[in-house]
């Protein structure tokens, strides 16, 4: 039976078993006598409760079959191949031999001749996946009926169903919101034995510490030309970060005044959305705006000042990524700006001070924390931000002070070690997961910090 | 004179320190003036920045990526020379042949189809409009890119009683001639650095002039899959598919997981610690780079699960993890939004909780829902880094049909596009690509502002 | 409704004092927000270095037409003022008159207490700061302690001058705002519902301060108590939907009021 097929019998069912047990409980309703009894809880959650017990129960059978059946399955031909073969064969060997049997039994058939033991071991699979799939409907068959019937059976005037039914959907609540909570875990936990591998081949004192970037396979003859220092990558993301907060802060947070304090609301109502505009567009359009345009841009800027600013450069990856976080500081300083009570304001005034002395001396000092806490969320996003330097920053990574050359960051690193040949056994590959490590790290301790400001903040004028 | 210590009661006292303020109130007001227009402007010229912004992207992208839906395509006479096309009847079906052989008898003669040189039909109309197009066929076949040749097979495979006949087609020109007719490599260029031969040049000029080679609106850039060996017509019709795939997981996986957390812990969660932390996990989760999200994927899907590289499904799945706590965050704000007088109401009459909140509360707050998980599904889709690192980066020359096949993604295309060699062709390209792409996304987003418009509860 | 207005010349004949000298007279102030119209135009003499009062019940306009007097309505958009606020004879809505130096000589205290988010001494300090009154840090000194001194908090807060102004108890914040706009040495000072926000305590040694600058500056309070009108004011002036009833000495007022409405509104029959 295909899956679709499954499907679609185990959705009839469901309105089967929500119909007998809707039935039922409507005609519990009169008694045998004629005389009207009040139900605990309205048929459709009987009905509702019966069609839980058929099919979930009967579903999960699926779920959990699908997941061990092949397991199980490879098991029981691996320890029913003749020995001598088993002898010979490693681990990529037994995989390849796996794939191989799927193909044959699966009827693609092989581009070369199989051996007599595969053609055996794919006539067993055959064999056992059509029996595995048999006892899975079975059980699922039983189950279901078991489901219906005892479920049935129950249904009673008295029966709390919209309880029990009420229990069930808040069970499914609570599960959803555990896969939030799963992803988080899943990222620290992922990231964190990946990592570890990684510090099984590398110091973790050269990789925070080290100030060489160069990850080859060390091969005859280069012996101590490989490095796994973090530290050019750090350097790298903090400056071009530093470069976006150059641009972003003056240009949003005066933004932000100026919508907020000054501007008709006209203008606002226009300009507001438009700024924001800035925040939707897709890091890789940045990237390549970057590449097309900023990088030659600058380039030939700085050569009419007799400067050697090369086209892919910090400068380049940090002005674009400036331009991406103007929207987050300019939007949420103004509604930080905003929440600054009128008083405060009138207060100034009313003492003679102008408008800009008011918002200079009174305003911002009061909506300081609120904005210090929006500069270092945009501060998390520039140093997490990926499609931008990997296509203007030059991938260069070498310690470099000067914003003019290329360098190199540690999201630029992550996806050039884990594109291509994915080999996870290598140090190569595995110092993207450290690398991953540092950068969840910083960029939570960044925004916790932040959260937690922002939130005092608003209390405080709440 | 000291301005603070006269007696308040001493009248005339009084009333010098008062003037004496006011002179020196009078004095500082020009420069106090002139600050706050310099403030102002210097608020305005922000705005005003952020603007030009916003403007120079969108220009710099359109002015670039607009010629590029026009394509130069050349309009052939081609006949379909029965001398070229030497080939047997198509293969019927025969009444209980079983499918198997039928299948191998079909292959046979799709494989001999491949044998036949299509690029001979394509040389011969070119010779009829460029007589010595046939003594130079190297530099004839540059015109046309490689492709049209699988174009040709596929109408003769599709039709075989088109052989005999002559049919006026539209070719897509080579990459190279439309860098040519576009000016978008420099004429003037010495022989040795230009893509194409002094002799083709000449022919594509002539061509423009007889109006045989017009730029023409690119329908392989919506209809093909990506192609290396006919650049001309790499098309996006695999990333589109890819994206779309992705982008129903996203709505399936990451919109009902997010409104039923959301709905938790919003309506039902006790308010403690352990929700607290929740609710603090949730905001972070919103603001991990998304990057670290394709770490996930490819350590928990790829390496553990051991899900096919470059699928969209896995891509979906990464996608949807990073959309959740978006869709929470707003699902949860939304459910603020609505007065409580709704739930006592609704409990007053004798309903349950859950009843309150499935009945009266979500109802009224579908349309905050919905606004915000466009809003998160927009994001999503142009989201790069993370399909990056489970292997989405990979070429893949072919419309996928299911979530487990190789495919790239929209922004990944674009990705993959600008780093083409052939720059002076591929800069037009991805920023067409680019333009499909945020096209998409701001109708998303107008969509999503339009159904806040419309809905808007105002409590 | 239309109500009976009083001509300036019966203001002047009801008011007669003998040593006053007009500081601020209002002629047919009306105040529009967006559509309609909150005042309908008020007529109002106010004399030099007394106590006026401001009643009426709620919505009245009382606080409009105070917001008036020093344009603080400036600063909401929607809002609009027709006819002439005259301070020493010169129209304050007059182009020529800048709006800096108009409240520097017009000081505001508001209905809730709002001490800047800095140390007591900055709050005081803000004002002088702003107008460039003082020169060195001495003089600045000065101006804080003898600003401090008449509002009555110096003793309470010598000793912590450095500590928030937002730190200090609702009737010291008061109290604090109070010596802020003294600091800046104004000719009248406006109080919109000083104590509202404050307990009977606070509030009496408000009363007590309000005393005590009787007679150094020209002082207008909104209130919506009777009793504290009755308690501080020599004239109180008797809003009623955005119209002024009765303008009279407070214990006139109080005892022999000449409309309708007022005696109404004095013996508690609404408001």
């Amino acid at each position: 039976m295909s899956n679709l097929m499954l499907a679609g019998v185990l959705l009839m069912l469901l309105a089967l078993a929500y119909q007998l047990g809707l039935t039922r409980s409507r005609k519990l309703t009169t008694d045998l006598s004629g005389q009207k009894v009040r139900l605990h809880s309205r048929p459709v959650y009987h009905g509702a409760l019966v069609a839980f017990w058929t099919v979930v129960p009967a579903f999960g059978v699926f779920l959990l079959w699908r997941f061990i059946q092949p397991g199980v399955i490879n098991q029981m031909i691996i320890a029913q191949l003749p020995e001598a073969i088993m002898a010979g064969m490693t681990d990529s060997d037994m995989r390849v031999f796996l794939r191989r049997i799927t193909h044959l039994s699966s009827g693609f058939g092989l581009s070369d001749q199989p051996q007599p033991h595969e053609l055996q071991a794919a006539e067993l699979l055959s064999v056992l996946q059509v029996r595995g799939h048999a006892l899975m409907l079975a059980l699922m068959a039983s189950l279901a009926a078991a489901g219906l019937y005892f479920s049935w059976q129950q249904i009673h005037p008295d029966l709390r169903a919209r309880n029990q039914m009420e229990r069930v959907v808040k069970v499914a609540l609570i599960a959803c919101s555990s896969v939030a909570i799963l992803t988080t875990i899943g990222i620290v936990l992922s990231m964190f034995g990946e990592a570890m591998r990684f510090f099984a081949f590398v110091n973790p004192m050269d990789f925070f510490f080290g100030t060489t970037w160069n990850p080859r396979f060390q091969t005859a003859g280069t012996e101590g030309q490989t490095g796994f220092g973090m530290l050019p990558l750090l350097w790298g993301t903090v400056m071009i970060a530093l470069i976006a907060l150059l641009v972003a802060i003056p240009v949003g947070l005066m933004a932000a005044i100026y919508m907020s304090e000054y501007a008709p609301s006209r203008v606002r109502s226009v300009a507001k959305p438009i700024i924001e505009v800035l925040a939707g567009i897709p890091t890789i359009v940045y990237g390549f705006f970057a590449l097309i345009t900023v990088g030659p841009f600058l380039s030939s800027f700085g050569a009419t000042f007799g400067l050697d600013i090369r086209a892919t450069s910090a400068l380049t990856a940090g002005v674009v990524m400036g331009i991406m976080i103007i929207p987050f500081i300019s939007s949420l300083s103004d509604d930080i700006i905003t929440q600054v009570p009128r008083s405060l304001r009138d207060g100034s005034l009313g003492l003679g001070a102008t408008q800009s002395e008011t918002i200079r001396k009174v305003v911002l000092p009061a909506a300081l924390p609120g904005i210090v806490g929006a500069i270092l969320l945009a501060a998390s996003r520039a140093i997490g931000e990926t499609m931008i330097v990997v296509l203007a920053a030059g991938n260069s990574p070498v310690l470099t002070a000067n914003p003019f050359e290329a360098v190199s960051t540690m999201t630029v690193t992550i996806v050039n070690q884990l594109t291509g040949d994915l080999d996870f056994a290598s140090p190569q590959s595995l110092v993207a997961f450290a690398l991953g490590l540092t950068l969840f790290v910083i960029t939570l301790l960044l925004n916790v910090i932040a959260l937690v400001i922002v939130r005092k903040y608003r209390e405080q004028y709440e | 004179m000291k301005i603070s210590t006269v007696n308040p009661q001493d009248k005339t006292a009084l009333a010098q320190q008062r003037d004496l303020m006011q002179q020196r109130v009078a004095q500082s007001l020009a420069k106090r003036h002139a600050k706050e227009k310099r403030f102002k402007l210097t608020g305005q010229l922000a705005v005003g920045t952020a603007l030009a912004f916003v403007a120079i992207l969108f220009i710099s992208i359109f002015s670039k990526g607009l010629p590029a839906f026009w394509q130069a395509t050349l309009t052939l006479d081609i006949y379909f020379d029965p001398d070229i096309i030497l080939i047997d009847e198509k293969p019927v079906q025969a009444a209980g042949e079983s499918d198997a052989t039928f299948q191998e008898r079909y292959q046979a003669w799709q494989m001999d189809l491949a044998f036949i040189n299509f690029n001979g039909l394509i040389l011969n109309a070119l010779a009829e409009v460029i007589p010595e197009a046939a003594a130079h066929p190297r530099d004839a076949m540059r015109l046309v890119t490689s492709g049209e040749r699988i174009a040709l097979r596929n109408l003769v495979e599709e039709d075989p009683s088109i052989i005999g006949s002559r049919k006026r087609l539209n070719l897509l020109a080579d990459a190279n001639v439309d860098v040519w007719i576009k000016g978008n490599i420099d004429r003037d260029l010495a022989d040795s650095r230009q893509q194409l031969s002094a002799r083709t040049r000449g022919w594509v000029d002539q061509l423009v002039e007889q109006g045989v080679i017009k730029n023409r609106f690119s329908t392989a850039l919506f209809m093909n899959a990506d192609s290396r060996s006919s650049l001309a017509s790499a098309g996006l019709a695999g990333a589109f598919m890819g994206s779309l795939m992705m982008m129903l997981i996203v709505m399936f996986l990451a919109v009902p997981l997010g409104v039923a957390s959301a709905i938790y812990l919003e309506e039902f969660a006790p308010k403690n610690k352990l929700t607290d932390l929740i609710e603090v996990n949730i905001n972070n989760l919103a603001a991990v780079p998304s990057i670290v999200f394709g770490l996930l994927g490819a350590s928990v899907f790829i390496l553990w699960f051991k899900l096919p590289l470059s699928a969209p499904v896995v891509g979906g799945l990464v996608l949807s993890l990073m959309t959740l706590p978006t869709v929470i965050i707003a699902t949860r704000s939304t459910l603020k939004a609505i007065p409580p007088s709704i739930r006592s109401a609704a409990l007053g009459i004798g309903a349950s909780k859950v009843q309150s909140v499935f009945h009266h509360v979500l109802p009224l707050a579908i349309p905050g829902i919905l606004t915000g998980s466009i809003l998160g599904i927009a994001q999503a889709l142009g989201e790069t880094a993370p399909l990056l690192l489970i292997g989405m980066s990979s070429f893949v020359a072919s419309v996928p049909s299911s979530p487990f096949d190789q495919s790239t993604a929209l922004p990944v295309q674009i990705y993959l596009w600008q780093g083409n060699e052939l720059r002076n062709f591929f800069e037009a390209r991805t920023s067409a690509a680019i333009i499909v792409l945020l096209t998409m996304m701001i109708s998303l987003n107008a969509l999503a502002i339009w159904l806040r418009r419309h809905f808007e509860n105002r409590w | 409704m239309k109500t009976v207005k009083l001509s300036s010349e019966r203001l002047g004949v009801s008011n007669k004092q003998p040593s006053g000298k007009i500081k601020m007279s209002a002629r047919d102030v009306k105040v529009f927000y967006g559509e309609s119209e909150a005042l309908h135009g008020i007529d109002m003499d106010i004399y030099e270095n007394e106590v006026i009062a401001f009643i009426g019940p709620s919505g009245c306009g009382k606080s409009t037409f105070l917001r008036c007097l020093n344009r603080m309505n400036d600063t909401i958009d929607v809002a609009k003022v027709t006819g002439q606020v005259l301070l020493d004879e010169q129209d304050i809505y007059d182009p020529s008159l800048d709006v800096v130096q108009l409240r520097a000589r017009v000081g505001m205290v508001f209905q809730k207490p709002n001490p800047f988010p800095k140390s007591i001494y900055e709050n005081i300090a803000y004002g002088p700061r702003l107008h460039g009154l003082v020169e060195t840090r001495r003089e600045m000194d000065e101006v804080v302690e003898s600003s401090l001194r008449r509002a009555g908090l110096w003793e309470e807060v010598k000793d912590r001058l450095d500590a928030p102004g937002t730190g200090l108890s609702g009737g010291q914040q008061q109290r604090l705002c109070i010596a802020r706009a003294i600091a800046v040495s104004p000719e009248v000072i406006l109080m919109d519902e000083p104590c509202s926000a404050l307990d009977p305590i606070a509030t009496s040694i408000i009363e007590e301060l309000i005393d005590e600058l009787k007679g150094s500056y020209t002082l207008v309070i909104v209130t919506h108590n009777m009793q504290q009108a009755a308690r501080v004011s020599d004239k109180t002036a008797f809003f009623h939907l955005g119209n002024l009833i009765e303008l009279n000495k407070t214990d006139e007022i109080f005892t022999n009021p000449q409309d309708k409405k007022t005696e109404d509104y004095i013996t508690g029959r609404f408001g």
